[in-house]
């Protein structure tokens, strides 16, 4: 058994680690690029979402170098999401591969057929080493998300234009080569020290801008156009809402703590959407507000095109700035963007809080947490 | 005698090119609007050439600021101070003309904007996504099949007496059903007005959309000469609209301006009118093989040295630029 899986951000540090520790061969599918959408927009329908086509591209990209397994997590859908592996499965079958694509519902519905999928993975590794394997494989995202995290804020200061971009860079070459969840952690600490150790100005006050929409385009920066490094190069300091480590917190571990933290969050939409009405909307609805509260200078709603429930969220958007007066703004990305646009208004909605701020004379000092 | 103080403002967008120079109390000195006919670098030349023979021998050039889709290419060319996008570029200009505007309306060649201010900032802004009818581009090409110099269509359009309703949702159907319109037997004037129409619901319904447009509306770029444009926008927002006198380099200006903010007692990086109007300055583009991604740098040379390279989605071309600009100015 070859095992890939798509890439989404992060995801494949916490993958790898977890499969290598298993036992499974993994191939990680090549770094999303230009040529992967390529290959994803010409054998997916052009109605799907922008997330769909990626994902069939890695696959492809993966089944090139002998893959014959897909492992994919699902949603149990609440948006399109929930039936991509299904899709997936028969857009790959039409196209002659015989390919195996085993899905994990987060098992909010029930543990036995997400024990079985794992059986199927696993194989004869006894249960305490499959337990081992995920408890390690939480802990690789969680601490891969602290390195992101240290850059969003380093990247907002460094005082030499670059370094912590370059740095990230180093480290995405340097972890690939890795095995095993161990070598990726020291990797990921190893790498942790040394963006903490970047070089600082003094006297900076960064804008502070909230990022929130649906989770796949927050998380994968090349879906994303890179708009945490672009932000941050402009001088803003990125909070980030949905991260990989809150969703495995929240649908994987049994984390009461931060379970009821959500929950307290998603609380604060009421007044404007008091359910799931699919996707994240719920959660950007929510987040816009709580970023809101926590004197954040702007927010920017980031989606897929014709990602339906984030169109609901950012129709409610706009009473949720009339009402806490923090700006937002939506962009809509798919495979036609084109960067300079995209480039343009990210600038002039800076240059917008940064008017605003200057006009008010406030200067935040850094917020914890997020 | 002490050397007058001038900022140059450019702004090299998809149709024209303007450039502008402003004193020290924001006066506009002069201004040229050209259009860019493809050869961005070329027409920038010839226009900061004439700028030069018009400004007086003895200014000192004290800032350069530039803005515009074509504003990193512009920036290099000359050595600007300042880069802004255009949003940020138009605000201010407006600002400085029209303190109580809370409305920006701006059309240009190939994109059009909407730009809400309030209490003397930007408070929001949007662009148009997804469609380029009614910017000037399709005004001009629609003018050109009627066979009516751009100039006059606006007049034109202010003679109608009962304008017939055009669909405006996409300049394809638009032209399409002109072209029905005509056939039918309607005249030139009404299809014209009804043009002019059609593009300001468009422009409402997409770029407009949901945004409160409050009085004093100010309406600029190459389009606000169109005077049957503007007074279908006061049909249909109910309120006078204020074109202003610079309406059709107000980015320039705001670019000026920037460059003037930000100039303080710093020396410009500007190269100079002889250099720019001496060097030969070629643009050429290549596939970068860093990764799968191949994109693509676009690289500025001048006589043969590299001045200026940008392109590419991880940064590393941008980085070399920065470098060069060190170098340059060592």
């Amino acid at each position: 058994m070859k095992v890939t899986f798509p890439h989404m951000g992060q995801v494949y540090l916490a993958a790898k680690g977890l499969l290598d520790d298993l036992g499974v061969e993994v191939i990680i599918p090549p770094p999303i690029t230009k040529k992967t959408l390529e290959i994803g927009t010409r054998l997916s329908p052009e109605m799907a979402c922008l997330p769909l086509k990626i994902n069939i591209g890695n696959y492809i990209e993966s089944i090139q170098r002998g893959t014959d397994t897909i492992l994919l997590s699902g949603s149990c859908g609440p948006c399109r999401f929930g039936y991509y592996g299904v899709v997936q499965k028969e857009i790959l079958n039409d196209l002659g591969y015989d390919i195996d694509i085993i899905i994990f519902d987060p098992p909010d519905t029930g543990y036995r057929e997400f024990i079985q999928r794992i059986k199927r993975v696993a194989g004869r590794n006894s249960w305490l080493n499959v337990a081992r394997a995920f408890k390690k494989a939480s802990i690789i995202v969680e601490e891969a998300d602290e390195l992101l995290e240290i850059g969003l804020k380093k990247r907002a200061r460094e005082a030499n234009s670059g370094e912590t971009d370059s740095r990230l860079y180093a480290f995405e070459r340097e972890v690939i080569k890795c095995y095993g969840s161990y070598e990726i952690l020291e990797t990921i600490r190893k790498y942790k020290g040394i963006l903490e150790s970047i070089e600082e100005k003094t006297g900076v006050f960064p804008l502070k801008v909230g990022l929130v929409g649906e989770i796949y385009t927050l998380i994968e920066p090349f879906v994303n156009l890179n708009i945490e490094k672009k932000l941050g190069r402009l001088g803003v300091e990125v909070y980030r809402s949905l991260t990989l480590n809150e969703w495995v917190k929240i649908h994987l571990s049994l984390d009461m703590g931060y379970r009821l933290h959500h929950r307290r969050i998603l609380k604060k939409a009421e007044p404007y959407l008091g359910l799931c009405v699919g996707g994240h909307a719920w959660q950007t609805v929510a987040n816009s507000i709580h970023f809101s509260q926590n004197k954040l200078d702007g927010i920017i709603q980031v989606m897929p095109f014709g990602c339906m429930p984030e169109i609901v969220a950012e129709s409610i958007l706009p009473r949720v700035y009339e009402d806490y007066g923090v700006p937002i703004m939506t962009l809509v990305v798919d495979e036609m963007t084109g960067e300079a646009g995209y480039f343009t208004r990210l600038e002039a909605f800076i240059d917008l809080l940064e008017q605003r701020r200057n006009r008010t004379g406030e200067k935040k000092p850094s917020l914890s947490g997020g | 005698m002490r050397k007058s103080q001038v900022y140059l403002g450019v702004d090299v967008g998809s149709v024209s090119i303007n450039v502008v120079a402003i004193d020290g109390n924001g006066n506009v000195l002069e201004k040229i609007y050209m259009r860019t006919e493809g050869k961005p670098i070329q027409i920038l030349k010839e226009a900061v050439g004439r700028m030069a023979s018009l400004l007086p021998a003895n200014v000192e050039i004290k800032g350069v600021g530039t803005t515009g889709s074509g504003r990193q290419l512009a920036a290099a060319v000359l050595g600007a101070d300042v880069v802004k996008n255009e949003i940020t570029a138009h605000g201010v200009a407006v600002l400085a003309f029209e303190p109580d505007a809370r409305t920006i309306i701006e059309v240009g060649g190939q994109d059009s904007k909407i730009i809400l201010l309030r209490d003397g900032v930007v408070s929001d802004f949007a662009m148009n996504t997804v469609c380029a009818a009614g910017t000037g581009s399709f005004l001009d090409r629609q003018a050109a099949r009627l066979n009516i110099p751009i100039e006059r269509f606006g007049e034109l359009a202010l003679k109608s007496r009962s304008p017939v309703r055009i669909a405006g949702r996409c300049a394809v159907f638009a032209e399409s059903d002109m072209i029905h319109k005509q056939q039918m037997g309607c005249c030139c004037e009404d299809i014209v007005r009804g043009l002019c129409e059609a593009l300001v619901r468009n422009y409402l319904n997409n770029v407009g959309k949901g945004k409160e447009i409050l009085p004093k509306v100010v309406f600029q770029g190459g389009v606000a000469a169109n005077v049957g444009i503007r007074k279908a926008f006061e049909d249909a927002l109910g309120c006078p609209v204020v074109v202003p006198t610079h309406f059709d380099v107000m980015g320039a200006i705001g670019a000026a301006m920037l460059s003037k903010q930000h100039a303080g007692g710093n020396k410009s990086k500007f190269r100079g009118f002889d250099r720019i109007l001496q060097n030969e300055f070629h643009s050429e583009s290549f596939e970068c093989n860093g990764c799968p991604n191949y994109c693509e740098i676009i690289r500025l040379t001048s006589d043969g040295a590299t001045v200026a390279l940008w392109g590419g989605r991880c940064g590393k071309w941008a980085g070399s630029q920065e470098r060069i600009e060190e170098k340059r100015m060592a």
